[in-house]
């Protein structure tokens, strides 16, 4: 292995993210209580710096890193932007919710900066063994970050539930990597995709490898028949988790998809467009007819998850650039809906009480008709009604399953999200036709104030005007 | 002078803005600038949209108005705007028909009155935009995104059972829409382009042509309503304010119609023509059957409701006999011309009479709060000022000569004679029906002494004050001016429709 200055400086966000966090785990050790705020802001600054890196050492074109075990890329750039503004939101918007909960501590912030890591360093990734590295990276993290409430059984049962299933998952995508590796001789992506071009290896040994590899990937989007675990981590991690975990973490998990299946697998693409036609089918269909029977909003909003995992697919299985932005596109406009809606949990939430149950959003509109109204672009940006940004993400990915001849899919695909609209709708109804049950007065801090109104009068701009975004991510992916 | 400015886009972007700027308005406690500001920006609307009127060319059936302008270069989408004569009036209804709604809630909408006003601005400029768009997106965008301030309106000010009719409304009508939305990408994908007038030059064969006009029949058919999928309007008409119930009645039906005039018949011609025996028979269905129901109501919104429902069936009627006159005789006849013209007439004149009608039931509901026929009784003994319009407005509404419902249905059923005795001999039914329903419903509201057990109600009433005076004397005007002078409405669409209709027989012509 031979290092060259230039590898070091394009990896200098990950070098750095990684000395920010090992310092901030022992500066907060030393900290008195008082000042626990200094975590908060070393973190935030950490992301902050690791931005202004990635956005200051951007490649010419993409460049192979470390013997090739690393590549940064203009979809790495773009992913990696993305995740370090949703982490900065994801913080932000946490920070009450934590002090109320007395959850906050260094541990949290040196977690989720790790976990930060292990994204980047997927969405990095050209080699296997790196990809899989960043998984566990951010799976640990998470894990632990699920039990972070230790006195809490519920979340200390979602934690352990999350934490076997995972764990299974993890092997099944090593074991389906391990057989690929003994087919092609190598580990990283693209001796993998010229080994396979080379028509050489057995179809069918091939197809062995792909079937884990594929349930692997399921298994970490939580697409049905992976999805059991999904549900009942959103609904046991405390909602400042839950949040993180239903937002980030998609990004890379994407990016995970993609350098396995578009740069690895290329040639296989009809074998693992099939598989992700019934895996997306499944999804869309389950994971809305399911969340309409949620009264928990964090469960509902789980199903929902499923739904649009099913909807990434569609862009995914049409295995060509426009449908890999599309499904890019669609996953930032997720993270940036999920977000937003964990955030009016946990705006309503305060000491003591967690807002989760539908009934908690009931006459929202007389209480607050700002946040209502927030809630409600949210909501309905979810359900894919125009002009919010939601309908753009659906609309992209099902222009390309039409261009590509898979008519009925799409037909499948919008009635299922009619059905979804219902539950989606239900919370407009609850916020705006009936009357509050809880009138306790919201206290809202200013920054918090400010990040949910930019946050829902963004998907409401960019839905207007969705030009920007969707250029960023075709430019990204070609 | 208005020449240069963005006319349409004005008309979308005022109510917006402006409506907009009513729901900030309402953070603070003093409430007394919203109805003004609400009703400037109604009023300024309505007077721009004037000027489409004054500056329209009614000898071109090219669009007017034009704007194009890049909107999402990416996804090959333009803000595409522009007006031909068929779309020109229905601007123009929109626009004063938000005027008569901002005022009709003037004084009897105390419970957010900000957020009120501000939904119906808000929807009158996504509905401009609706019949303004040339560009598929951007139309289906607005059509989709009216449904939202809708479904507050009806769920926030609406009926005890407001919540269902709110959800069924919307579901129902997303459900129709989605189906387009896939229609308008696999049109895409054979034009490459999402205007709309590029679509009406595809070339496509028969088993598509169908496909797609189904796919646009579940739109518009919901939206219309056709029997059967109509079930979705009597409950949203019932629990929606009086404001929501005019402009569903008066614009929101007029959309469906209006898609199939823009959408089913110049981009699936073969398929129209194939399928224009099936039109026929619902729209027939609709007239006759549903005006039966209509007599059998005994809530008077339900009444006008499923008489909005005959009334409409009228409109479709009028466009698909031009298929059938077109077998008959192998020309474009001129009873496709009448019905089609017709049918456009009936649009705009129903939007007056429907809107007015349910302006009257708002009136008596608001001192009642009652909508049940048997409620009321000897009104007009109690309002002979509001009985007067009553009558005028259930006389055209039954299609009295001299009245604007007159004109369409007289100029409808002129043109089925064309296709056929039985089709004209069934839609000329609704004389009949409709003067049953619409007479007999003032009979039994207005008429007769006021009987004992109501005297504390129906016997207390006062006569309608001078705002509700003004907004049914324009509405009034308006039924009577196009009843005995129909000539500037049908002005402008005469070349629109002619070329409409030759547009349709040529692609019927070079598939032969």
């Amino acid at each position: 292995m031979n290092f060259t200055v230039t590898d070091l400086s394009l990896m200098l966000p990950e070098i750095f993210v990684l000395s920010m966090a090992c310092i901030i785990l022992i500066v907060d050790a030393y900290l008195p209580e008082r000042l626990r705020d200094l975590t908060y802001q070393l973190s935030q600054g950490t992301l902050v710096g690791a931005a202004i890196l990635t956005l200051g050492i951007q490649p010419e074109s993409s460049t192979l890193l470390m013997s090739d075990l690393f590549i940064s890329d203009a979809m790495s750039v773009v992913l990696k932007s993305f995740v370090y503004l949703i982490v900065f939101a994801v913080l932000l918007y946490s920070r009450a919710y934590l002090h109320n909960h007395k959850l906050f501590c260094g541990e949290y912030f040196v977690l989720v900066l790790m976990a930060t890591l292990g994204m980047m360093v997927m969405i990095s990734a050209h080699h296997l063994l790196t990809l899989y590295l960043g998984l566990e990276l951010l799976s640990l993290s998470l894990y632990a970050l699920v039990a972070i409430q230790r006195d809490s059984s519920q979340a200390s049962e979602a934690a352990m539930k999350y934490f076997v299933l995972g764990a299974l998952a993890s092997g099944i995508l090593l074991y389906g990597m391990s057989i690929l590796y003994g087919l092609t001789g190598t580990l990283e992506l693209s001796e993998i995709a010229k080994a396979i071009a080379t028509g050489q290896i057995e179809p069918q040994l091939l197809s062995f490898a792909l079937v884990f590899i594929i349930a692997g990937l399921a298994f970490k989007l939580g697409a049905v028949p992976f999805h059991m675990w999904l549900p009942d981590v959103y609904q046991g991690a405390p909602t400042a988790i839950t949040l993180f975990i239903g937002s980030a973490p998609k990004l890379a998990a994407f990016a995970m998809v993609m350098r396995i299946l578009s740069e690895a697998l290329p040639d296989l693409h009809h074998d693992w467009q099939n598989m992700l036609i019934i895996l997306a089918v499944l999804s869309i269909a389950l994971g809305n007819i399911v969340a309409i029977a949620q009264t928990n909003i964090k469960r509902m909003l789980a199903y929902s998850t499923i739904s649009h995992m099913g909807f990434l697919m569609l862009g995914l299985l049409v295995a060509k650039p426009d449908g890999y932005s599309a499904a890019m596109f669609y996953t930032i406009v997720y993270a940036l809906m999920s977000m937003g809606g964990f955030a009016m949990l946990l705006l309503l939430s305060r000491a003591g009480f967690d807002a989760e149950n539908l009934d908690d959003l009931k006459g929202l509109n007389t209480r607050s008709p700002w946040y209502a109204f927030i809630m409600m672009v949210i909501m309905l940006s979810m359900a894919g009604i125009p002009p919010f940004l939601g309908f753009w993400a659906k609309w992209a990915v099902l222009s390309q399953v039409v261009a590509h001849g898979f008519i009925w899919l799409a037909v499948l695909a919008v009635i299922f999200s009619v059905i979804g609209a219902f539950y989606y709708l239900r919370i407009v109804r609850l916020m705006y036709f009936e009357e509050p049950s809880d009138t306790a007065p919201l206290q809202v801090n200013t920054d918090m104030h400010l990040a949910v109104s930019v946050n829902g009068l963004a998907i409401l701009a960019l839905g207007i005007l969705p030009q920007p975004l969707l250029q960023v991510c075709i430019q990204s992916i070609s | 002078m208005f020449a240069e400015l963005p006319l349409l886009s004005l008309l979308i972007w005022l109510p917006i803005v402006g409506g907009a700027w009513v729901l900030l308005q309402g953070k603070n406690k003093d409430m007394a600038t919203v109805r003004p500001v609400a009703l400037f920006v109604a009023v300024i609307t309505f007077l721009l949209s004037l000027f489409l009127y004054s500056g329209f060319d009614s000898s071109t059936a090219a669009m007017q108005f034009v704007e194009k302008h890049n909107w999402i270069a990416a996804l090959n989408t333009y803000y595409h705007l522009g007006v031909d004569g068929i779309s020109m009036p229905l601007i123009i209804l929109t626009s004063f028909i938000n005027v008569l709604v901002v005022l009709a809630g003037w004084e009897v909408i105390q419970k957010k009155p900000a957020q009120y006003m501000a939904a119906f601005l808000i929807m009158t400029g996504l509905m401009n935009g609706v019949f303004a768009a040339l560009d598929a997106m951007l139309f289906y965008v607005l059509w989709e995104a009216m449904l939202v301030p809708m479904f507050i309106i009806i769920g926030v000010w609406g009926g005890p059972n407001r919540v269902y009719a709110a959800i069924k409304f919307f579901l129902y009508t997303l459900l129709g829409s989605v189906l387009m939305l896939i229609a308008l990408l696999y049109m895409y994908n054979q034009s490459g382009s999402f205007g709309i007038l590029d679509f009406h030059q595809l070339q496509m064969g028969m088993t598509a042509q169908t496909l797609i006009f189904l796919a646009f029949l579940v739109a518009f058919a919901v939206k219309v309503p056709m029997w059967p999928v109509h079930t979705w309007l009597p409950d949203a008409h019932v629990e929606a304010p009086t404001g929501g119930s005019v402009v569903l009645a008066a614009i929101m039906l007029k959309m469906g119609a209006y898609g199939f005039l823009r959408f089913s018949l110049p981009i699936t011609p073969l398929a129209s023509h194939q399928l224009a025996w099936m039109m026929v028979v619902l729209s027939l269905i609709a007239v006759v059957y549903i005006g039966f129901v209509a007599l059998s109501q005994k809530d008077m919104k339900k009444l006008i409701a499923y008489s909005s429902i005959a009334h409409m069936g009228f409109v479709t009627l009028g466009f698909f006999i031009a298929f059938l006159i077109y077998d008959k005789t192998g020309q474009i006849g001129n009873g496709s011309v009448l019905g089609m013209e017709g049918a456009i007439v009936q649009m705009i004149s129903h939007g007056f009479i429907s809107g007015a009608l349910f302006l009257c039931v708002g009136v008596l509901y608001d001192r009642v709060h009652s909508r049940q026929i048997y409620d009321y009784g000897g009104v007009a003994n109690t309002m002979p000022l509001f009985a007067m319009f009553v009558v005028l407005f259930a006389m055209a509404n039954s299609g009295l000569p001299g009245t604007s419902g007159f004109v369409g249905e007289f100029l409808v059923i002129l043109g089925s004679f064309e296709a056929g005795f039985w089709i004209a001999f069934l839609a000329a039914t609704t004389l009949i029906i409709g003067a049953a329903y619409s007479l007999w419903m003032v009979k039994r509201v207005l008429y007769g002494s006021i009987a004992e057990d109501k005297m504390e109600t129906v016997g207390k009433l006062s006569d309608i004050n001078g705002r509700e005076t003004f907004i049914l004397s324009t509405l009034a005007v308006m039924v009577l001016f196009f009843g005995i002078w129909p000539e500037p409405l049908l002005d402008v669409m005469h070349v629109t429709v002619a070329n409409l209709l030759d547009h349709v027989h040529q692609a019927i012509q070079s598939a032969r």
